[in-house]
């Protein structure tokens, strides 16, 4: 009998899992995967070593510092600074046609940029930044009003919200066209008022530090065990069945299988089930001959978006939306010296799970090739063309995420409406990553650890 | 444990707790949250730490007398007196 039950290796499941072996309680993760990370993986091919989703670590912080999310996690997790090894961006923007912002890991050269392009939104930039400074992301009250509404009362001109919003859906807002406001502030601070970092070696360097302490302190991660169901008896979880039949017992089941994944395997009919979400992406990775900065292109990350109206929504006429999009080269941080063995550009577009589906095996085929060719020309409006210089290709499709993640729709971020407290109408089992609220690495570790301390480690 | 030895433990737990903190010039009647940057979520673990390594268990009610080093060591000193180190 485990003291807890963990369905999935990602981010959050082994910060949970870390917690709870820390504190000797008897702990299992289960993954159904070959291999550890979720929606944040690593794979190598062709001899090349890729991230599965990482563009930055968000929440950037320099050593030494003991405030924020991710002093706070390091904290909680026992790990020191130097074991993530983040390196900062270089720096990045928001790209909309004639106008560009520009922004790093230190606030002031956002301000700078929009003082200099929307004089008179100077002002009203403080007033957002003092009011989302303020949130409290524990306090779920006010989680859910509308961005757009709120947004509009601070930052008067249209288009610089806009370009405000951008970033901060793009990288993680599960909600189609407005966003939750309380996810608004986590972002909005985790981008710029914190910033963006990466270890050398990608994901993976973070993913084997998590593993191999989890490990240490006792812990046990099962590869190749999928979770078919959630064994429930009078209303508490008693344990799991694996897809293979095997079963076992719990006294608490932490799930980060996404809501209403988990919910399903629990046995809740569909129409009591939250609504799915319906963001998903395809990402193409171009290896390139030369380094970007070879071309000219020395930036991080750019949003880019084609017309003055920033549309965060299912792609409602193609497979995919090439009319915004982020542009992300993994060499663009300050590495000191050190460099990576290839030139990287990551493209990501919105895209259509459902629509990506109904291809026949060799239609499909073909659509990546055909979208990878529309990705790369759009993102050559933005930055130089790097055309004519890949040497590689990879791309992941929203059907891909679903195969790897078992994320209905292959929605990245998960299900629009958040469970903040981890609770489900299952007094045992409880709900980490994505849909507990947390977005991106430092969110998805955060969210393992506050489940954890909230409901797992009692007295029991 | 002495109150000496029961204060070097809190220490230890403090610096596994917060290993970048400088611990040295901790002032034993200020509060914690004064001097070290510990949120509610580590001063927990101060609780949990002290449930792992000696079994103690401290009632919610008596958290606040966990605030500084001198009332915790004050609390810690009848329940610790028979025990012996571990780290």
């Amino acid at each position: 009998m485990y003291d807890t039950i963990i369905i999935g290796a990602g981010l959050s499941g082994l910060a949970a899992g870390i917690r709870l072996a820390h504190y000797d309680k008897r702990v299992c993760i289960l993954e159904r995967h070959t291999t550890i990370g979720g929606l944040n993986s690593f794979y190598r091919q062709r001899g090349r070593d890729f991230d599965v989703g990482l563009h930055a670590v968000t929440n950037y912080a320099p050593q030494g510092s003991r405030r924020g999310p991710l002093a706070r996690l390091l904290r909680q997790l026992r790990f020191r600074w130097e074991d993530f090894a983040l390196v900062p961006q270089a720096g990045s923007s928001v790209a909309f046609p004639g106008v560009t912002l520009r922004f790093n890991n230190d606030f002031r050269l956002f301000e700078a940029e929009v003082a200099a392009q929307f004089p008179d939104q100077k002002d009203n930039l403080r007033k957002l930044v003092a009011q989302l400074i303020d949130y409290d992301d524990l306090d779920g009250s006010l989680f859910q009003r509308s961005t757009r509404a709120l947004l509009a009362e601070s930052i008067t001109d249209p288009l610089l919200r806009e370009m405000i919003l951008c970033p901060v859906m793009w990288y993680g807002n599960a909600r189609e066209r407005d966003m939750d406001f309380g996810q608004f502030c986590i972002m909005f601070r985790s981008i710029f008022l914190e910033g963006f970092a990466r270890p050398l070696a990608g994901v993976r360097l973070i993913l084997r530090n998590l593993v191999r302490r989890f490990r240490s302190l006792g812990g046990e991660l099962r590869l190749r065990s999928g979770v078919r169901r959630i064994q429930i008896e009078d209303g508490r979880a008693v344990g799991v069945e694996l897809d293979n039949g095997e079963q076992l017992e719990a006294r608490h089941v932490l799930s980060s299988a996404g809501i209403v994944e988990t919910m399903r395997m629990s046995g809740e009919r569909k129409e009591l089930s939250p609504e799915p979400g319906q963001m998903s992406f395809i990402e193409s990775i171009a290896v390139l001959d030369r380094l970007p900065r070879e071309l000219g292109h020395h930036q991080t990350i750019v949003f880019f978006n084609d017309s003055e109206t920033f549309h965060w929504e299912r792609p409602q006429d193609e497979i995919c939306d090439a009319r915004s999009g982020v542009i992300c080269s993994p060499n663009n941080f300050l590495y000191d010296g050190d460099v990576l063995p290839d030139g990287i550009l990551r493209v990501t577009l919105m895209a259509d799970y459902d629509r990506w589906c109904q291809l026949s095996a060799d239609e499909y085929r073909l659509a990546k090739l055909h979208w990878f060719e529309r990705t790369l020309a759009s993102a050559a409006r933005f930055v130089p063309d790097c055309r004519q210089h890949v040497i590689d290709m990879d791309m992941f499709t929203p059907r891909t995420i679903q195969r790897y993640t078992w994320h209905d729709n292959g929605a990245v971020y998960g299900a629009p409406e958040k469970r903040l407290d981890g609770r489900t109408k299952f007094a045992n089992l409880f709900i980490c990553g994505t849909d507990q609220g947390y977005v991106g690495i430092v969110g998805s570790l955060l969210s393992g650890i506050l489940v954890a301390n909230r409901h797992l480690l009692g007295d029991s | 444990m002495t109150p000496v030895e029961i204060r070097e433990e809190i220490l230890d737990i403090l610096s596994d707790i917060a290993p970048d903190e400088d611990l040295s010039a901790l002032q034993d009647d200020v509060a914690f949250r004064d001097q070290v940057e510990l949120d509610s979520m580590d001063f927990l673990d101060i609780v949990m730490e002290l449930r792992k390594r000696y079994r103690i268990q401290v009632p919610e009610a008596d958290y606040p007398q966990l605030a500084s080093m001198r009332s915790t060591v004050t609390y810690l000193e009848p329940i610790m007196k028979d025990m012996q180190r571990v780290s």
